[in-house]
């Protein structure tokens, strides 16, 4: 086998240029591979710890139905002490959940008693809130950074529309489940800035402020949301949370609780979709390169050496190790190119990592971009270009090695 | 036992619409460890004949017995396996592999058609370039030696696998006289020393002084011996 790899070497180096443009092809189309899957993945890795670390969590709960009608957000559909206890029983038997907080979501009237205007409000325990999305406190813009009781952040463009400042009083009304009425005065303790998603654009009160205004005796939770320890393991953790909580039953006899990852919550998954189908095309473009690249010159091999192909045939060589010599030519010319290519694609990540590259993406200026690639995907890249370039020699060597020797030693 | 018996050998080809009878009703037989000749003009059928007997081509009648074996018989890959064993090869422009050294070439059949261990392909390798006065140039590459010098490598080449028969065609076509003189006599050295049988085609009358057998072809039959 050493053999036919040194003499499949010299044979690639006997055309020096012609080599060398294919392996910087193929070069090419491996590096940009590796710089948009770090690119794009960094993207879309941002946007999720966005999306996820800001307010919506990796899993959330609710009761059966809840998501179904959450633009409403039926007080109705509220958990009670009991549905809690079981799913944070679940939650405390589950490994790999790092925090979880409870939330009442509501909808109701902010007035700066000038104007009145609608509000979507997170009641909240703020230590939970902080451990489970670790970016929401981060998000205000002014004032101090914690959820006290008796204060409420405020979302930005509600502040700038109702033209409210950090430490003016304001007043938040809401309909309980029964259908009156209440009120309470809060201070506004921040402003929050917004976030990208549903959302993104809520005020948040302290938990004990949202259960009086509701006026609940015992505590009725909306949602409770769940962080991971490690996001990679969303799937595993939410199917043994789902196949938990799916034995407590309604009075229908149907699970009583439903189980929601981030990607079923947030529009922006079907954006990290459409990042991972251009991903897709993009490694089938590379596909294309190192199929017609290596083919091309495979097939100008076999035709330029016919009379050596006669020679080796008619001195006994095996038509399969004359497929073989062909195929570890190809096959050479792809590991080139991809070990070329991933070591200049590591080189280039490396670069855009050290040059700070910035981003905005929607309302949020200044992302910093962090492109990474994981071994996997090198690997996988890799073994994608090698397999191909073993397949692009496959005819060519077929080819030389069906040639009838008597022939192919009268070639001229 | 004869090397080599023909039995009413007959080669055709069709050349566009013409049929072509190359071979006609061959009768003959070589015996092992001799040196034989095929003598004739352009056209009388010499490189057919030789392509019969080294598995390269298929009669289109008539027995063909090489080593006591119907090469009639052989598909593609056993014709293949069959030459890689017992037949040598040494053509009219020597055809060695322009990136593979003196030596490389001399061992390319060892490594690549018979799988020999590497301390023997040494041993067999160095012998022979030694025999073929190749030894000091061994590290050269074809396109760094003369003629004659590949001719000579192309003879190491073809014994190396210890086979029981080497066909040339025209070895020495290509060679001025002197030249092709010394590889005759390498060739008839070799067969000395190895009990090798050699089959050459020449045109040349000078050359053919030197085999021990002489067949002369003509229009595809056999003139004479």
């Amino acid at each position: 086998m050493f053999d036919l790899f040194k003499i499949a070497v010299r044979n690639l180096m006997r055309y020096k240029r012609r080599t060398l443009l294919t392996v910087s092809l193929v070069t090419v189309g491996v590096v940009s591979v590796l710089v948009f899957i770090s690119v794009s993945g960094s993207f879309k890795n941002m946007m999720i710890g966005q999306i996820t670390d800001s307010f919506l969590g990796h899993i959330q709960i609710h009761k059966k139905g809840y998501v179904a009608s959450i633009d409403s957000l039926p007080l109705t559909l509220n958990l009670g002490p009991n549905a809690l206890q079981k799913i944070e029983k679940a939650i405390k038997q589950t490994p790999d959940i790092e925090a979880y907080a409870k939330r009442i979501k509501f909808g109701g009237m902010f007035s700066n008693f000038v104007e009145t205007t609608n509000v979507r409000l997170n009641g909240v325990y703020p230590e939970d809130e902080a451990g489970t999305v670790p970016l929401l406190l981060s998000r205000v813009r002014e004032g101090e950074r914690t959820i006290r009781t008796g204060e409420i952040l405020v979302p930005e463009l509600l502040a700038k529309g109702m033209k409210v400042k950090v430490g003016d009083t304001v007043v938040v009304i809401a309909t309980n489940r029964d259908g009156s009425v209440n009120g309470k005065q809060f201070r506004v303790g921040g402003i929050l800035e917004s976030a990208t998603g549903p959302g993104g654009r809520d005020g948040y009160i302290h938990i004990d402020d949202a259960a009086e205004i509701l006026r609940m005796d015992t505590i009725q939770i909306s949602e409770i949301a769940i962080r991971l320890k490690n996001f990679d393991k969303l799937q595993e953790v939410f199917d043994r949370l789902k196949g938990e909580l799916s034995k407590e039953l309604n009075k229908q006899g149907k699970p009583a609780f439903e189980v929601h990852t981030w990607e079923k919550l947030s529009p922006f998954y079907n954006i990290a979709r459409m990042i991972d189908v251009m991903t897709f095309f993009v490694k089938l473009m590379l596909i294309a390169i190192v199929l017609i690249s290596i083919m091309n010159v495979m097939v100008m091999a076999v035709y330029e050496r016919v009379r050596e192909i006669g020679t080796i045939a008619a001195i006994g060589t095996l038509p399969g190790k004359i497929v073989a010599m062909f195929l570890i030519e190809g096959f050479s010319l792809g590991l080139f190119g991809a070990v070329v290519g991933d070591i200049l694609g590591i080189a280039v990540i490396s670069v855009l990592n050290v040059a700070k590259v910035s981003f905005n993406f929607g309302r949020q200026k200044g992302l910093l971009l962090s492109p990474g690639i994981n071994p996997q995907d090198i690997l996988l890249i890799s073994i994608i270009v090698i397999t191909i370039s073993v397949l692009a020699s496959l005819q060519p060597a077929y080819k030389a090695s069906r040639m009838n020797p008597i022939d192919a030693l009268r070639h001229v | 036992m004869s090397l080599i018996a023909a039995h009413d050998l007959s080669k055709t080809y069709l050349k566009g619409e013409t049929r072509v009878e190359a071979l006609k009703g061959l009768n003959f037989g070589v015996e092992p460890a001799s040196f034989v000749s095929f003598v004739g003009p352009s056209g009388s059928g010499k490189t057919t004949l030789l392509n019969l007997i080294g598995c390269l081509d298929k009669p289109t009648s008539g027995i063909l017995r090489v080593d006591d074996t119907d090469v009639s018989t052989l598909n593609t890959r056993m014709a293949a396996a069959f030459r890689g064993r017992k037949i040598g090869f040494i053509f009219q422009d020597f055809n060695l592999i322009p990136v593979l050294t003196v030596y490389e070439n001399v061992g390319y059949p060892l490594v690549l058609v018979q799988n020999t261990p590497s301390s023997e392909r040494k041993q067999r390798i160095l012998a022979l370039l030694d025999a073929v006065g190749m030894a000091e140039l061994r590290d050269k590459y074809p396109d760094q030696i003369s003629g004659g010098q590949k001719q000579r490598v192309a003879v190491a080449r073809a014994l190396v696998t210890k086979p029981k028969l080497v066909l040339a065609d025209e070895p020495t076509a290509n060679l001025d006289h002197k030249t092709a003189y010394m590889v005759i006599n390498i060739m008839k050295k070799m067969k000395n020393e190895l009990g090798t049988t050699f089959i050459f085609s020449t045109h040349d009358q000078k050359i053919v002084g030197e085999a021990e057998i002489v067949y002369t072809l003509e229009d595809g039959e056999l003139d004479g011996r």
